[in-house]
Formats: structure tokens, C-alpha cells, sequence
């Protein structure tokens, strides 16, 4: 039961961190490669905050949001608007490039060691649930993350701005037609979506682990979310998102010495079976 | 159309393309001039050796990306596994390099047969993900069969024999790089051969136009995986002179940075006119290496940024020039 609570709050991160990656690949057609390194300057943005300034770890989470998302707006506005219409292996190319500059980046400011966030002691340690022990911290986050998700899904189906992006993203000729801020849509999106990456990061560095390699190392988790998701909805990479990390947590708790073969192998299975995805409609 | 009419488009098309195979100076001269560093750059045998090799990666990569338009993002799978094989082979069982070539060209040539299924269906970003994943596993694997690898410490102890039992590796390279040197131009010299031919040609259809290509009657799946397996035997030959030359194989090999590191050389150089990859190697190595004379530590930022700084010119302009000298040269549009 552990494991499973464990696995749900570490799928819990995976979505918070992917779902930027869903709207980017999925809606937008961009195929960005460097959504880790939004969410490790979140991660970074908090460990500073904390460690150094004194800030509490509340206050710096929606600090490291606004802090990625500031920085994805001035990408997409300086960087990103050049290759939306570029062929995948262009956009491929710029993004592995900006992976390269961040991971670097990040290791000349910050050094290559792992970074730690102060969390504070209210949500440290465990308690007892129905005989189940439960990290505080974990259950904070499948809390925050369940009513981010609720969030999320009310933004995309109830808000106007929601319908401009779904109409933007079926037709975006049309919807310019119509008189939708189509670019400015685009660009709040994106700055929404690296600043969630950003929360993701600060939310995950002590589930996750932090340092310059980061954008590498959960590269491949994020695009499975994605992937096997499929991007029409928010709940088919929050579902993915969630079976992924119980997957992950118990593979490597139960099976360690095979834990990551899993993962890549389900993953590759999925894609060749149904290439849209598990759970998209299509 | 009459039977002779049909007659006489095969064979126009025939002389055409037998026109287009024909040796242009330029492209003589730049053999000449790739063998004559054998003797006139004899301190720097070590870096061109790698060069070669890094070239051949390249070529590889090309026949998959530049001529059929096949984006992969985990072509280090099959370096990897060739170099594996090329080591595991010479530690173990023989250390004649040429029974590496074959052993490292015949165990990736299954690999490439069997992973080509699962990309020929799906869109680019399946395919990105697929090639990716294979990868990852790949590396996996290599890490965790520490017992077979040498895991993280990676493959020590391994000694080559003579090549033909008359050349004997030696210390400043010059045996290692005659070595893949000739590799790399008998390869070439079938790639050149492969991609002005018919088959070829289909390649570049179905990179062009797949829907097109496919109703003209072009076994789009077949050549795929055609394609995909010839690359792989091509990474894996790679892999193995990496191997053989090196003696010693890291798990550094199946990382992503490698497969990312050959796509930065194909872009540097042009696709799809075959020399970019050589080209692009070359580059790319002088790149390193000023580089990371001035910052050691941080030099995959600049390397980051010349990606970056080339997708946003456009790096079909930047490289356009020698892909359209190559198209003048072997005669028509490429």
C-alpha cells in the first residue's frame, strides 16, 4: 500500500511536470525537447529561494511557477515563435540544443552536485492512515497535484480562455479569423505550461532528485507521459502519468535489478501498438 | 505506351543513371587528399582516426536521415552494440579486427532488421520516441550486465591482432587510421553506389513524397526496413572500429549525447549528399577541440548553441552549397 501511495504521488509529479509538455507537443505541434530544463529552473529557482534567501517552502513554490514561466515566455517569444512551423528535425535539433546550453548553464552557476530543498517540518516524517504509513510530504503533494488537475481540466473545458486554445489549436487560421489572439494565446500557454513544469521541479526535487542532468534523465519520462497519454485530453497523460509512476516506484522497489527495462520496454509496446496513445479517442 | 517506348525510357533512364555515377575531379581529389594526411599529418593520426570513425557515424546516419527522412534520435543504439561486439568478440573469442568488422556488421544487421519494425509505422515523433527508447534500454542494459560489459568501469583488456596478420596497432595511430580510413571509403564507395541506383533513388521518393512514392508502387515498408537495417550495419561498423581502434568500449557509447552529437555533425556538413557527414566530421572535431581547449568543463554549451544558432538561420541555407556542387557534380538534380 506504500508503494502504491509512493508510486501515485511520484505519477502525481510526472503529470504536473509533463502536462506543459502536453500542451507544447500536443496542441501546439512543437516537439520540445527542453521542457526538463523549465522544470529544473523551478527546482533550482526553489533551492535558492529556501536554502539561501530564507524563504519559506511555501512561498517559493508559486515563485518557482512564476519564475519558469517567465522564463518560457521570453523563450517563445525570442526563440520558440521562429520554428513553430519548422519540420520536426528542426525543432528536434534547437531543443537538444537548449538542453545542452541549460545543463551546462546550470552546472557553471550552480555546480554539479545534487541540490536539496529544505522542506519544512510539518510535512516531514509519516503517519499512520488505516494502518498505512504515508510520507507527509507525498500526501501534500497528491493533494496539491488532485486539485491542480481539477484545476487544470476546469481552465481547458469551462474558461473562455480554454475554448480560445482548443479552438486556436483545431483551426488556427480560423480562429484568427474570428478574432482569437491566436499568438498571444500561444504564448500565455507555453509560459503556463513551463511555469507548471517549474512548480513541477520544485515539487519533485526532493522526489526526484536535482542537478544539472536533470533535463536528460527525466527527458524520457516526460515523453512517455505524453506519448502513451496521447494529448487530446489532460486526463489521458494524468492517467499515464499515474500508472507510470506506480510502475516505476514498484518496479524498482520489488524487481530492482530490472526496474528501468520496464518502463522503456511498455513504453516502446505502447507506441508500436497504438501510436496516438492509450487513452485517446482517435 | 508500346513496348518499345517503355523500352527506351528504361534505358534512358539507365544511361542517366550511370552518367550520375561517374567520378567528378573534385570528389577524387578530396580522396586523394583524405589518404594523403596518412603521410603528411602523421602527429595528428589520433584525432583523424576518431574523425574517420565519427564520419562513418555520420554516413550512417545520413542514408537514414538525409536520404530517406527517417528522424532518429537513438542511433547510438547500434554504435554501441557494435562496439560491444567488435570488444566482447576480440576479448573472448578472436582478435583479428576484420572477424570484429563482420561479427559487429552481422549482430547489428539482426538488430537493425529486428528494431526497423517498430519504426516504420507511426509519425516522426513515434519514431523519436521508439529510436530513443531502444537506446535507453540498450544503455540499460550495458550498465546492468556489468558481469558481461564491465558496467560503468566499461570494457577493459581488450587486444587486437594484427590486421591480415601484417599490421600491427601501434601507438601513434597511424595503423588505427589507415585502418578506418579504408573502412570508410569501401563504405562510402557502396553507400555513393547504393543511393544513385534505383533503390536509392526510391529513398529519396519516399522522403520526398510517402504517399506519392507509395502509389507508384514503391514497397514503402520494405525499403524501410531495408534503409534502417543498412544504417544500422553501417553505426555498427562504426561502433566497432571504435572498439578495435580504442581498444576499449565505455557505456558513454549508447548514451544520448552520441546520438545527439552525430545528428549536430550531419546538420554541420548537410544531409543527403553524402560527404556531409564527412565534412561535418571534421568540423565538428576542430569544433571540440578549440573548445574544449578553452573550457574543458562546459563545452557542450557551445555545442548546444551552434544547434540552436544553426536551426534559427536555417541550416539548409548554410549548407546548401556543397549539397548543390555535389548535385552539379554527379550531373542533374540529386
Amino acid at each position: 500500500m506504500t508503494i502504491l501511495f509512493d508510486g501515485v504521488a511520484y505519477g502525481m509529479v510526472l503529470f504536473v511536470l509533463s502536462c506543459g509538455l502536453c500542451i507544447t507537443l500536443g496542441l501546439m505541434n512543437v516537439v520540445n525537447l527542453a521542457h526538463g530544463a523549465f522544470a529544473m529552473a523551478g527546482g533550482y529557482a526553489t533551492v535558492v529561494l529556501t536554502n539561501r534567501m530564507g524563504v519559506p517552502f511555501l512561498a517559493a513554490l508559486p515563485l518557482a511557477f512564476v519564475f519558469s514561466a517567465a522564463i518560457g515566455l521570453l523563450l517563445e517569444r525570442t526563440l520558440y515563435v521562429h520554428i513553430y512551423g519548422r519540420s520536426h528535425l528542426d525543432q528536434v535539433l534547437f531543443t537538444i540544443g537548449l538542453v545542452f546550453m541549460s545543463i551546462a548553464g546550470t552546472d557553471w552557476l550552480m555546480g554539479s552536485q545534487q541540490q536539496f530543498v529544505k522542506i519544512p517540518d510539518a510535512l516531514k516524517g509519516r503517519m499512520d492512515v488505516l494502518g498505512v504509513g504515508i510520507s507527509r510530504y507525498r500526501l501534500f503533494i497528491v493533494v496539491l497535484c488532485g486539485l491542480l488537475v481539477v484545476a487544470l481540466q476546469m481552465i481547458l473545458s469551462r474558461t473562455r480562455f480554454g475554448s480560445q486554445l482548443r479552438a486556436a489549436v483545431d483551426d488556427g487560421r480560423v480562429a484568427r479569423g474570428l478574432g482569437i489572439p491566436v499568438t498571444r494565446v500561444f504564448a500565455a500557454t507555453f509560459a503556463f505550461g513551463s511555469g507548471l513544469a517549474g512548480l513541477g521541479g520544485a515539487l519533485g526535487a526532493e522526489i526526484l532528485g536535482l542537478d544539472p542532468t536533470f533535463p536528460l534523465k527525466f527527458l524520457l519520462y516526460f515523453m512517455v507521459v505524453v506519448t502513451v497519454g496521447g494529448t487530446s485530453t489532460i486526463t489521458g497523460p494524468f492517467l499515464a502519468a499515474l500508472l507510470l509512476g506506480v510502475a516505476d516506484v514498484a518496479g524498482k522497489y520489488y524487481i530492482p535489478s530490472v526496474g528501468a527495462f520496464i518502463i522503456y520496454t511498455l513504453m516502446i509496446i505502447v507506441l508500436v501498438v497504438r501510436p496516438q496513445g492509450l487513452f485517446s479517442r482517435s | 505506351m508500346t513496348a518499345s517506348a517503355t523500352r527506351s525510357t528504361i534505358d534512358r533512364i539507365t544511361a542517366g543513371l550511370a552518367a550520375r555515377r561517374r567520378w567528378h575531379p573534385l570528389e577524387i581529389a578530396f580522396w586523394l587528399a583524405a589518404f594523403a594526411t596518412l603521410v603528411f599529418l602523421p602527429q595528428r593520426h589520433l584525432v583523424l582516426n576518431e574523425i574517420a570513425i565519427l564520419a562513418l557515424f555520420a554516413l550512417s546516419l545520413d542514408l537514414l536521415l538525409g536520404y530517406t527522412g527517417i528522424v532518429s534520435l537513438g542511433h547510438a543504439a547500434f554504435l554501441g552494440l557494435g562496439a560491444y561486439t567488435a570488444g566482447l568478440l576480440a576479448k573472448h573469442v578472436n582478435a583479428d579486427p576484420l572477424m570484429g568488422l563482420a561479427a559487429a556488421a552481422g549482430v547489428c544487421g539482426v538488430a537493425g532488421v529486428m528494431t526497423s519494425f517498430l519504426i516504420i509505422r507511426g509519425t516522426d515523433l513515434t519514431r523519436l520516441m521508439v529510436t530513443l527508447g531502444i537506446a535507453m534500454l540498450l544503455g540499460e542494459f550495458a550498465n546492468k550486465a556489468s558481469w558481461l560489459t564491465g558496467g560503468a568501469d566499461g570494457l577493459q583488456g581488450i587486444k587486437m591482432a594484427p590486421i591480415l596478420g601484417l599490421f600491427k596497432f601501434d601507438l601513434r595511430g597511424t595503423v588505427a587510421y589507415a585502418y578506418s580510413l579504408c573502412v570508410l571509403f569501401v563504405l562510402f564507395l557502396l553507400a555513393r553506389r547504393i543511393t544513385l541506383s534505383p533503390f536509392g533513388a526510391s529513398l529519396t521518393a519516399i522522403r520526398d513524397n510517402p504517399l506519392r512514392a507509395t502509389a507508384i508502387g514503391i514497397p514503402m515498408r520494405r525499403r524501410l526496413v531495408t534503409v534502417y537495417t543498412l544504417a544500422a550495419v553501417y553505426a555498427g561498423l562504426a561502433g566497432a572500429l571504435m572498439a578495435q581502434t580504442t581498444q576499449f568500449v565505455s557505456l558513454d557509447v549508447l548514451e544520448l549525447h552520441r546520438s545527439a552529437d552525430v545528428l549536430l555533425v550531419l546538420v554541420i556538413g548537410g544531409t543527403g549528399y553524402l560527404y556531409g557527414g564527412i565534412i561535418g566530421a571534421v568540423l565538428f572535431k576542430i569544433a571540440q577541440d578549440v573548445i574544449s581547449s578553452i573550457t574543458p568543463e562546459y563545452w557542450h554549451f557551445w555545442i548546444g548553441l551552434i544547434l540552436v544558432v544553426f536551426v534559427l538561420i536555417g541550416r539548409e541555407r548554410l549548407t546548401a552549397w556543397p549539397a548543390k556542387l555535389y548535385a552539379r557534380m554527379i550531373g542533374g538534380a540529386a
